[in-house]
């Protein structure tokens, strides 16, 4: 018997699992698929401060940076890039805007005029009206960063500590009376001291199981794909404006915004678009098309270079785009760690870490309360 | 724009005779081909005729010319994506063409599968079809002394027509063997004169033709000088080696049919009998999409004459179907033709049974041995990837980046699905060619429903 | 019936119909690419544009399949 069961071994998962092993819990992660074969493995990496509304998200993220710098710093693996984002406005009224949030997020940030572009990021389009410089914003190779967790989780913290079991389905909970106490899975039951749903977007299908309600659903993403090229392109993050007001948008119709970067491997990544369409994996090629037109009118010398191939993910978002992260008082024993939206892979190890200090019966070093599970009021979930 | 009743995508044999069917029968059709000319890699020809010719060529001439006259004709087009219109489909082509039809024939026909094994990757080292395509293409005998490795019938051929253009074959080795020519499935029909004819040619020219052996090395420094030739159990393990010295190696060990466009479209695809995955479809060849139809290699590799039966099948599916409700299973098609095809496809399986891929290929592999030419991953990198939690072709893929590159895994899906576990998946490709950025913008398209 | 194409400014012979990548193949070049990570010498495999290791530019464009570009007169290929 385990002292938690983490149920999904995407990032979010693996994350938990690495800090409640590091606490020194008994930690077995299962999936039914592979590590990072859902929303993980269909993301870009991000780990970013730029985009999040100042607030408890804000919060999050900042912990988080901190703690994706950590562990880069003691295991790696997983191409951590502190590259830093670049926000860019069209027009002044929007810099104006960009400037502003930067004050009230009050992390550390530049205020890049029109003319200073070019000196940051050499083939931005000419007409743009200026930018925001966070130097804090990074990129991790998102399998690879839930991959190589749950290898140092499993190699650092004692044999056994943390064990993965894939191709493991959970069909439901153990219960003694209210109280979850362990999972009832393809492979026989197994018994916990507590479950972990990081389940992500299927984190509500999973909650229900225990009779619990998480308006969790999802939101598909698309990502263009490069050829490799033989020399960098770009430097940073590069983002416009509308990138923050689509990640807060409430609406079911699809939203592109331009987000352009480069990888290790040469290629470079192209969002954004997030839509409301449940889990329809076929591709939308008006989608690319938008997501190809802006960004060549970002970065011109893009329009010769080739798109290879694509991929669409399902972020897991809730009515308040804010994650569910803590125990869950309607099923004592169940905790849950889902509904990260885009935001997953950089959310994650202040999630984990966050929540091992639940598990480990300590004061978390941020106030939960915004993320509590049981604050959706019924019928709100559309 | 024209809207054509058809659009066939791929000039071989499979569609060039669902082209040709249909448009004899009145439909207005469009047959788009990468190629400088129709042919596919079976009829892959020169301005100037084969010497000698390639069998059947001269009927397949004749049906192009006849299908030239009645429908149009585009070569040279790439096509890197096809999307679903309210009446029918486009068919987006490199350098931003597109054509629109009312409905859709795949017939885009199947490459070479090769293994890796040590030293693949050297220049010098040609699949089958690359050797062939550079003779039957462009007049050029792909090396002066050239090793033809792998399994299956097409390596005689390939063989022959090498050692016919003067190059010195020290040999070809198929992996697999013990049939013997007696019961060769190739005998069950009327491809025995055609087989014994190429091992009749290679024998005149002292071509050693050596079953149970195989490449499994290539050696050079910058290019290919030497193979390490084994002699193999019944599992493709090896049980001795040689050197055998050589400029140039042709080698395959089966297809890999080309579904990228029915992948596209949602066409649902099923294990062929080897787990290849091939596009399902019904008697009528219609696939599971309404309005698109498949022939040939994308619905189980069976040669050129199961191909040609397929285009013809679906072509006359296709002319019932027009302008009414759906066709019945096979409607307007001859009971003679549908027989045929039955026969075909018994021996395309019977083939499968008789050249299958076995595992002790994967201990031919080193550790540093490449798997994906494209990221340069290495069998090490696919073993690491599974030790970090992948579980399938799929999964290899996100921790290793195997299939990732230019490539998109065409060359190496197989082997990493072999080597990752899982089975082999239907390819996901929704960008089947690089295409600009520019054109991608530049598409006119509908824009979605919300 | 020839004619002339450079690769790396080096001429070579080509036919009309013919791929770049058949006629340096023809021509005795068989490695004119070095791969990304370990710089390893590449030319033409599957020699039906599948596989993508032939790549070449011609006259300055972006890179391409030797294997699928057709020669004529004059071209400036140049290797990576």
């Amino acid at each position: 018997m385990s002292d938690v069961i983490v149920v999904g071994a995407g990032v979010v998962g693996a994350a938990c699992a690495y800090y409640a092993a590091r606490a020194g819990l008994d930690v077995t992660v299962l999936d039914r698929g592979p590590v990072a074969g859902g929303t993980t493995g269909a993301g870009e990496g991000n780990v970013l401060v730029s985009d999040k509304e100042p607030g408890p998200e804000l919060e999050l993220a900042l912990l988080s940076s901190r703690l994706w710098r950590e562990l880069a710093a003691t295991g790696g693996g997983f191409e951590y890039e502190p590259k830093g984002g670049l926000v860019v406005a069209e027009t002044p009224d929007v810099q104006e805007r960009l400037v502003e949030l930067a004050a009230e997020q009050d992390v550390p940030h530049e205020v890049v005029p029109a003319d200073g572009l070019r000196a940051l990021e050499p083939e931005l389009a000419g007409g743009l009206a200026g930018g925001v410089h966070y130097p804090q914003d990074a990129q991790v190779q998102p399998m690879l960063a839930a991959a190589r967790l749950l290898r140092h989780g499993a190699d650092s913290f004692g044999r056994g500590a943390l064990k993965v079991r894939l191709g493991v389905t959970v069909t439901g909970f153990t219960r003694s009376g209210d109280r979850v106490t362990g999972v009832r899975t393809s492979e026989g039951d197994m018994l916990a001291g507590a479950v972990v749903n990081a389940a992500g977007t299927w984190g509500g299908e999973l909650a229900a199981r225990a009779g619990v309600t998480l308006p969790i659903l999802p939101r598909r993403g698309f990502i263009l794909v490069t050829e490799p090229l033989p020399r960098p392109l770009i430097r940073h993050k590069v983002y416009t404006a509308a990138y923050v007001t689509n990640v807060a948008s409430d609406s079911a119709g699809l939203e592109t915004s331009a987000v352009v970067e480069g990888t290790p491997a040469g290629t470079v990544l192209i969002g954004a678009s997030r839509e409301r369409v449940g889990f329809d994996r076929t591709t939308s090629l008006p989608v690319l098309s938008r997501l190809a037109a802006q960004a060549v009118a970002l970065f011109p010398a893009l329009r010769e270079v080739r798109a290879i191939r694509s991929y669409c993910g399902f972020r897991p978002y809730c009515p308040d785009h804010l994650p569910v992260i803590g125990a869950d008082p309607r099923a004592p024993g169940l905790h849950h760690a889902c509904g990260h939206e885009g935001a997953g892979i950089g959310l994650a190890p202040a999630t984990g870490h966050l929540l091992a200090q639940v598990l480990t019966g300590r004061r978390p070093d941020l106030d939960l309360w915004p993320f509590r599970p049981d604050r959706f009021r019924s019928g709100e979930d559309r | 724009m024209t809207v054509y009743d058809l659009a066939v995508v791929g000039g071989g044999p499979a569609g060039v005779a669902g082209a040709l069917t249909a448009a004899q029968r009145g439909l207005r059709v469009v047959l788009v081909d990468s190629g400088v000319r129709p042919g596919g890699q079976y009829f892959r020809h020169r301005d100037v005729p084969d010497e000698p010719a390639t069998k059947g060529f001269e009927r397949f001439a004749r049906q192009v010319r006849a299908l030239e006259d009645r429908a149009d004709v585009m070569t040279r087009r790439q096509v890197w994506a096809v999307t679903r219109e309210d009446d029918g489909f486009t068919v987006h082509c490199l350098g931003g063409a597109a054509v629109r039809s009312r409905r859709l024939l795949i017939a885009t026909g199947a490459h070479d599968r090769p293994l890796p094994f040590p030293g693949w990757d050297l220049p010098g080292v040609l699949t089958a079809g690359g050797a062939q395509a550079l003779l039957k293409g462009h007049g050029v005998v792909a090396g002066r002394r050239v090793v033809v490795a792998g399994t299956g019938p097409f390596l005689l051929p390939v063989a022959a027509g090498l050692a016919a253009a003067g190059a010195e074959v020290p040999g070809v080795y198929e992996a697999n063997g013990g049939l013997g020519l007696a019961r060769h499935p190739l005998l069950a029909l009327d491809k025995a004169g055609e087989a014994a004819g190429y091992l009749a040619a290679l024998a005149r020219r002292r071509v050693p033709y050596r079953t149970r052996h195989a490449v499994v090395a290539a050696h050079g420094d910058r290019e290919l000088e030497a193979v390490t030739v084994a002699r193999l159990d019944r599992d493709w393990n090896v049980l001795s080696a040689r050197r055998v010295p050589c400029d140039t190696l042709a080698t395959g060990y089966g297809f890999v049919p080309q579904l990228d466009l029915g992948v596209q479209l949602g066409c649902a695809t099923r294990p062929d009998a080897d787990g290849t995955p091939v596009l399902s479809v019904d008697a009528a060849q219609r696939t599971t999409v309404p309005g698109v139809w498949a022939a040939g290699e994308p619905t189980g590799v069976g040669g050129r004459h199961l191909a040609e039966i397929e285009g013809r099948v679906a072509g006359l599916s296709i002319a019932a179907a027009r302008g009414t409700a759906p066709a019945t299973r096979a409607a307007g098609v001859p009971d003679v033709l549908l027989r045929r095809r039955t026969r075909m496809r018994a021996f395309a399986a019977a083939l499968l049974a008789a050249y299958p891929v076995k595992d002790g290929w994967r201990g031919w592999l080193r550790d540093d041995t490449v798997v994906c030419r494209c990221e340069e991953v290495p069998l090490a990198g696919i073993r690491e990837a599974r030790e970090l939690g992948a579980t399938d072709a799929r999964s290899a893929k996100l921790l290793s980046r195997a299939g990732m590159g230019w490539c998109q895994g065409r060359v190496c899906a197989y082997p990493v699905a072999c080597l990752a576990g899982g089975g082999q998946a239907a390819p996901r490709r929704p960008i089947a060619q690089p295409v600009t950025l520019a054109d991608l913008a530049e598409l006119t398209l509908e824009e979605p429903h919300d | 019936m020839t004619f002339e194409i450079t690769v790396d400014g080096r001429p070579v012979p080509a036919r009309p119909g013919q791929t770049i990548g058949a006629a340096l193949h023809a021509a005795g070049i068989r490695a004119w690419r070095t791969t990304r990570v370990g710089g390893r010498p590449r030319g033409l495999f599957c020699g039906i544009g599948i596989c993508f290791d032939c790549l070449i530019s011609v006259n300055g464009g972006p890179v391409e399949r030797a294997c699928l570009a057709e020669a004529r007169p004059g071209d400036e290929v140049t290797t990576s």
